[in-house]
């Protein structure tokens, strides 16, 4: 099969997320420090002896939160990629813990389109993309609203015309 | 006995649960009165268990003959309760096998209605425990096998015998003939007493002795003679070490547990027989005490999953467990070996038998494979090094702030768990393997419990690569195969990158493809 040198690798999906994602991203990561910081500082406000020791990991807290909600985003906007053709979804996810999925068109069963409340507020949405495996669902975070829309319609158009029965 | 199930028995109870159905009442059933009786008897039973102790303990306040008659009116009255709930439920339990689909009307208050489509039916299965099969009857479960919870099975508990056998066969029959008719019918396999050796050897051995310990240990305290429990066994050992104490303890509860091991195979797997019928359907029949026949069809088959648990792959025998869509998947039956279409048997058995259920010639399990690069071997002896070294060090930095003792385990477990590891690791990496057979994609991989999976290529709805900063580094990936049926994903871990996807690409004809980079050779 393989020669050695030959080298085959996965190529990325074309199309990036919605900009607005790195907002949203950055505003999960704040609300995800601010509850713990928030919680910590009204502690240290009111509790005089331990005030020191409990307003110096608030701080810490915070920094990191913040450093990570500036750096993450912009790391996240370029690996997070997604396709779809007239065949498959394709889509990549993660930094560190890189995962490509794939599910072919004749497979899909079902597409969502779901809009949390901070998603709503970034005009974002999700769309999930599930077969009939209980662990091949493919979800595609961060998308514009109206793209969103336009995506599901497609697929849910794609997957009426495909053959197939799904399992 | 099948007539007395048949239409409802009696006009005014049809009377009192009907409502807009009325039309069509003639079709609808009842399930087996008997069911109140065997839910008595049941009940009784764990009566009587209950209250042998009850009555020793209340006897010693209250006196004998109060204590008995407190403890028999108790018994009376759950008994009543138990029979009178399981009347009411069989009073207001209905069903009908239309010919569209399979309806089952239930519930005191709220009733519950559940209908399954004929044509989503995928697994009629029968269970009979001891006193069902005194009495002649059976619990069937019908199942569609989707994934959206309860509402896929529908369940008949219980009814005759004859009837649970003709339900089987009315629902699971159709378009008999369809699949290519070059392999045998009849009995694939049967029960070959010899394979009670592997009994002992798995999982469930050690696990009921400790089981059987606990139990001593916790029935004694009911009775609040834990203490003397423990004075009794410390005045056996009276004369011995502390070592030879704790030996002979350990082998009377691994005896235990052989024992229980051999117990429970007895009662899983008597009277096992694995049968194509006439249609494409394999039926498994086992058990000694409880009865118990699981039907999968062939079309939703989609591979087989050669299963060997470590102590009894060192025996050289290997379970089959089917890999399919839609067979009943809940709480109860997690456990239970729904999808073992052979017990623990001996290799090339087991090799047969996945043939012979794959209508193939040879085993797509025994197919050769691809073996992963060396970089997989080293993942996993890191892994096994940090997992022994991460606790020891924990053990260790205590044993140094508080106490030597602490050290000195801390070093045994070095000593113990670093070669365990070291040997675990090395056959993990033996292990893993994939590679195309046939019309199967075949992946294996675990140590403890290594699976050979062979999924058919064409039951492939998916593929997942993942890849981690480390894996990157080392230039290998994770494949997963994802699928309708059994587990849902099957994974060939650490693959070499380059080849890994490159045997996804052909398993799959036209899936990856697409996606693909191929860069020549360098220079």
């Amino acid at each position: 099969m393989t020669t050695g040198e030959r080298t085959v690798r996965l190529r990325p999906p074309n199309n990036t997320l919605d900009p607005r994602a790195v907002g949203w991203w950055r505003a999960q990561w704040l609300l995800l420090t601010a509850v713990p910081v928030v919680v910590l500082a009204v502690l240290g406000a009111f509790i005089e002896p331990a005030r020191f020791w409990l307003l110096l990991p608030a701080a810490i807290l915070a920094v990191l939160g913040i450093g990570c909600a500036v750096l993450f985003p912009l790391w996240w906007f370029r690996t997070h990629r997604w396709e779809v053709t007239d065949e498959a979804v394709y889509v990549r996810t993660g930094v560190i813990r890189q995962e490509w999925r794939i599910a072919p068109m004749s497979r899909i069963q079902t597409v969502d389109t779901v809009r949390g409340p901070l998603e709503q507020l970034y005009r974002l949405a999700t769309v999930t993309v599930t077969t009939a495996s209980s662990k091949g669902a493919v979800r595609i975070e961060g998308l514009g609203h109206e793209l969103a829309a336009e995506l599901a319609e497609r697929l849910t158009r794609i997957t009426q015309e495909t053959p197939g029965d799904a399992t | 006995m099948s007539s007395e199930a048949a239409v409802a028995p009696d006009a005014e109870g049809e009377g009192g649960v009907t409502g807009p159905e009325a039309a069509t009442a003639a079709d609808w059933r009842r399930l087996d009165r008997r069911t109140v009786l065997v839910n008595a008897l049941v009940t009784a039973g764990v009566a009587a268990g209950a209250a042998v102790p009850t009555t020793l303990g209340l006897s010693g306040r209250f006196g004998f003959g109060h204590a008995v008659a407190w403890v028999l009116a108790g018994a009376i009255v759950l008994i009543g309760c138990a029979a009178a709930g399981d009347y009411v439920r069989w009073r207001r339990t209905r069903y009908r096998i239309g010919a569209e689909r399979v309806e089952l009307h239930t519930g005191l208050l709220l009733v519950k209605k559940r209908s399954l489509a004929r044509t989503r039916i995928r697994s009629v299965d029968l269970t009979a425990h001891l006193l069902q099969r005194v009495l002649g009857l059976v619990s069937v479960r019908i199942g569609t096998g989707e994934h959206s919870g309860n509402e896929s099975t529908l369940e008949l508990d219980p009814v005759p015998r004859s009837e649970g056998e003709r339900l089987r066969l009315e629902l699971l029959e159709r378009a008999a003939g369809d699949t290519p008719g070059t392999h045998r019918e009849g009995e694939l396999a049967a029960l070959d007493p010899r394979w009670i050796r592997y009994a002992p050897v798995s999982f469930v051995a050690p696990a009921l002795g400790g089981a059987a310990a606990g139990a001593v240990m916790q029935v004694s305290d009911w009775f609040g003679a834990q203490g003397q429990v423990i004075d009794w066994i410390g005045d056996r050992f009276r004369d011995t070490s502390l070592l030879a104490m704790i030996v002979i303890l350990a082998a009377a509860a691994v005896v235990a547990g052989v024992v229980g091991a051999l117990g429970l195979w007895v009662e899983m797997w008597w009277s096992y027989r694995l049968e194509r019928e006439p249609g494409g359907t394999l039926r498994i029949r086992r058990g000694l005490l409880t009865s118990r026949s699981v039907s999968i069809e062939e079309r939703r088959l989609r591979g087989v999953d050669l299963v060997e648990p470590l102590g009894i792959r060192l025996c050289g025998a290997a379970r089959v467990d089917a890999i399919t869509t839609g067979l009943a998947k809940d709480d109860e039956e997690q456990h239970g070996d729904h999808n073992t279409l052979l017990p623990a048997a001996p290799r090339p058995v087991a090799d047969k038998v996945a043939a012979d259920v794959l209508r193939e010639t040879t085993s797509p399990t025994g197919a050769p494979l691809t073996g992963h690069p060396l970089a997989a071997r080293g993942r996993r002896l890191r892994r096994a090094f940090w997992a022994v070294t991460a606790p020891v060090l924990v053990l260790a930095l205590l044993g140094v702030l508080l106490t030597p003792v602490l050290f000195w385990i801390a070093f045994a477990c070095a000593v113990v768990g670093l070669p365990v590891g070291v040997f675990l690791a090395r056959d993990a990496y033996r292990g893993l393997g994939h590679a195309i057979s046939g019309d199967y994609l075949v992946v294996r991989s675990g140590t403890v419990r290594r699976s050979t999976a062979a999924l058919e290529r064409a039951g492939v709805i998916g593929w997942t690569v993942r890849q981690t900063y480390f894996q990157r580094r080392s230039g290998v990936l994770s494949l997963t195969a994802t699928t309708a049926a059994g587990a849902g994903a099957y994974t060939a871990y650490d693959a070499d990158a380059s080849e890994g996807l490159d045997f996804a690409s052909e398993a799959v004809p036209g899936l990856l493809e697409p996606f693909l980079e191929r860069t020549p050779p360098a220079r």
